[in-house]
């Protein structure tokens, strides 16, 4: 998809007066942590695991290039291929090219951000190939011609009025008068149109949670069932899979397992977990005849060795954007691209470049909630800092910006200076505002009192009244 | 220059270095040859055999799977035939031809009709065995095989899995273990095409986050389990 990250001010104002939006927004965003809350309670070796977590990746990382050659050599070995892909458009023509080789028609599809990342199905349909999203929420967006708002929950934002309606204009073929009230029968409606296509597509492409060095195997998890339909029924399967996807051994996978499901959406396990390792066996009465990877870089490698490595770690469980007080007001559309909330404005600048994406890493308030639950321990905030300084090091910023934090900057690095001038400021303040208590509308700060009082400065700052009490301790 | 080059150069590059020396790759050689557990929770670990097939059950339970326990092999077909009847399902099944299968008097049941295979688009039951099941979230491990197909986990409305309680172990990790010894009895050709960890019937919270069951897999896991896993279970096949 084109990424309309630029345009961030404008997509939060639409999304923030669209009442629709907000009412999926707090359907949604209710749920999310108390559930990954009670999941983690009932682990008391939960924070011990987020530990054992990145240690795995950060590990894996060093050795990236050591366990993706093994990867590849188990793949082979189990009779698949590899196909190492730099950009997104490598990518599609490799998948492109192995689709053509059956002469394929139609491509089911489990849910795959790495498809969304290289906008694999505009490829496909340019093509004159088929394809067909199989996860309900991904099936509902594609009926919708819309992006995924959620890593893990991609209809999220819709209400089920919304989806009767993309329903019964899509599937002509059923009665106009029937009832769509309910969400069991749109999920119904939804398995009936699908399965036929399941069993007559001729390649099934899905994601990957992790690669396995050790066996060469993918695994995915899903709960719909739908990404082991999509790959064991097609004469060939394709997995998509960025390259930091990958850990040594099926022990190392296990331990990611027991983290993704918890942080994601809350249980212990995820209904299916399928780990797949190359194309039918002699003998086999199912499963595909050709199994292939395709492993995208896109700026990954690059970020190796740089204050974003940490980034590499990310399992896209979705903890941070379900527990962002950012995304949860505004959704996941408003942030222009395939990735959202804090994952979204780390990784989003890196892969479409920070004069697209620069608004993202500033649509945070830093309150760590999203460092705090990440089953890897990835510092978001501060790698969000990074990318601010970046956009200010790049003069990406509006001039008043610059010069605002400039002017801080000067200040916040004289403290003798900053705290003569803040006390004096806070003396006239507190002249002015004695009466009243606070005020209703401040010089420079329009947008801060537009919707709040400011409270009067009640006496003496922090600063100064902590230096006393250090002093006085000293003295003691 | 490739892709692939390009790719692996680019990670040498950006970790300061080339590729790997003789000695540094033996030891990570040795590391993926022997693979080291984990931290392993103590849920499941810590329960003699006995509490940890209460524990599968208490957590297969939980995510809507049915457990219907039967002292022995030969009590199956009257146990699937009742489970059948009590949900109004057809007799007709399409099991694994996996001989652990034969094992079970069907005759004495003549009114399940059991066809041998892969499953169809139209079939509406499916019958299988299991190649073990972790206690630690009552999570069923099925793998891959000439008798074995993997279409039956997954297309047919309604899944049966015919586990024995000696089956049961602590943990995932227990799961792969024994995948490896399977392997090294049978040689390199033993890996399965894939291995299918199944927890409760398929579910979607795609629709406003309200749980809905049988999104594409099966709208029901029925799991019929035989005998207490005490007898049974043979000396030396526990896993380490």
């Amino acid at each position: 998809m084109q990424p309309t990250s630029h345009a961030f001010k404008a997509n939060v104002d639409k999304a923030l007066g669209d009442a629709t939006l907000q009412t999926a927004l707090g359907l949604a965003m209710l749920g999310f942590g108390p559930k990954r809350r009670s999941a983690v309670e009932r682990l008391p070796e939960f924070e011990a695991l987020r530990e054992e977590g990145r240690r795995i990746k950060n590990q894996t990382l060093e050795h990236l290039d050591y366990y993706l050659e093994t990867f590849e050599r188990n793949v082979t070995r189990w009779g698949g291929k590899v196909h190492w892909c730099r950009t997104p458009g490598e990518a599609r023509e490799a998948v492109l090219a192995i689709c053509r080789s059956v002469d394929a028609k139609t491509v089911t599809k489990g849910k795959s951000m790495i498809a969304e990342e290289i906008a694999l199905n505009d490829f496909l349909e340019e093509n004159k190939i088929t394809p067909v999203e199989t996860d309900l929420g991904e099936y509902i967006i594609q009926l919708r011609h819309e992006p995924p708002s959620h890593l893990i929950a991609p209809a999220f934002h819709l209400l089920k009025e919304q989806v009767a309606d993309v329903f019964r204009s899509s599937h002509t073929e059923l009665d106009p008068a029937r009832s769509l009230v309910e969400p069991r029968v749109l999920c119904d409606e939804a398995r009936e149109i699908l399965r036929p296509k399941f069993l007559a597509a001729d390649v099934g492409i899905t994601g990957a949670n992790c690669l396995v060095a050790e066996t060469g195997s993918s695994i995915i998890v899903t709960n719909e069932g739908n990404g082991d339909l999509t790959q064991t029924l097609p004469k060939i399967h394709i997995v998509l899979a960025s390259l930091e996807k990958i850990v040594p051994t099926l022990e190392d996978a296990t331990t990611i397992l027991r983290l993704l499901a918890r942080s994601a959406t809350g249980q212990e396990f995820s209904t299916y977990t399928t780990m797949s390792t190359g194309p039918r066996r002699d003998g086999d009465l199912d499963g595909p005849e050709q199994y292939h990877v395709i492993l995208l870089d896109n700026g990954r490698s690059a970020m190796l060795g740089t204050e974003f490595q940490d980034m590499l770690r990310c399992i896209r469980c979705a903890a941070c954007i379900n527990h962002c007080p950012v995304f949860s007001a505004v959704g996941g559309h408003a942030y222009g691209w395939v990735y959202p909330g804090p994952m979204g404005s780390v990784l989003t600048p890196k892969l479409v470049g920070v004069a697209e994406a620069g608004h993202l890493p500033n649509a945070s308030t830093f309150c760590g909630r999203c460092e705090s639950v990440c089953p890897v321990k990835i510092p978001l905030p501060k790698m969000m800092r990074h990318w601010r300084e970046r956009e200010f090091e790049q003069k990406l910023s509006p001039a008043p910006y610059r010069f605002g934090l400039s002017a801080w900057a000067f200040l916040a690095t004289r403290p003798a200076l900053y705290q003569a001038l803040t006390g004096v400021a806070m003396r006239v303040l507190a002249a002015f505002g004695k009466r009243r208590g606070h005020f209703r509308s401040l010089p420079l700060a329009g947008g801060w009192t537009s919707v709040r009082d400011m409270p009067a400065p009640q006496g003496r700052s922090f600063q100064s009244l902590w230096a006393e009490r250090q002093k006085a301790k000293a003295g003691r | 220059m490739s892709g692939r080059e390009d790719i692996l150069g680019g990670i040498r590059k950006a970790l300061k270095r080339g590729p790997l020396d003789a000695a540094a790759a033996a030891v990570l050689d040795a590391r993926l040859a022997a693979p080291a557990r984990n931290l392993i929770p103590a849920r499941a670990t810590s329960l003699d055999h006995p509490g940890q097939v209460e524990l599968f059950v208490a957590m297969a339970e939980e995510v809507q799977t049915t457990v219907d326990r039967v002292a022995a092999l030969a009590d199956v077909p009257q146990a699937v035939a009742a489970y059948l009847a009590s949900e109004n399902l057809p007799a007709d099944l399409v099991a694994s031809p996996d001989p652990v299968l034969d094992d079970i008097p069907w005759a004495e049941r003549p009114m399940l009709r059991l066809r041998r295979g892969k499953a169809e688009g139209g079939d509406k039951v499916g019958l299988t065995p299991a190649f073990a099941a972790v206690a630690e979230t009552g999570t069923l491990m099925l793998i891959s095989g000439p008798q074995n197909p993997t279409t039956i986990n997954f297309l047919p409305d309604t899944h049966i899995v015919v586990l024995r309680a000696d089956q049961i172990v602590a943990s995932y990790e227990d799961g792969w273990t024994l995948l490896r010894q399977r392997q090294a009895a049978a040689g390199d050709a033993a890996l399965p095409r894939t291995v299918n960890f199944i927890t409760g019937p398929s579910r979607t919270g795609d629709i406003e986050q309200r749980m809905q069951l049988g999104a594409h897999g099966p709208r029901r896991l029925h799991i019929v389990l035989v005998g207490d896993g005490a007898a049974e279970r043979p000396a030396g096949e526990r896993p380490g």
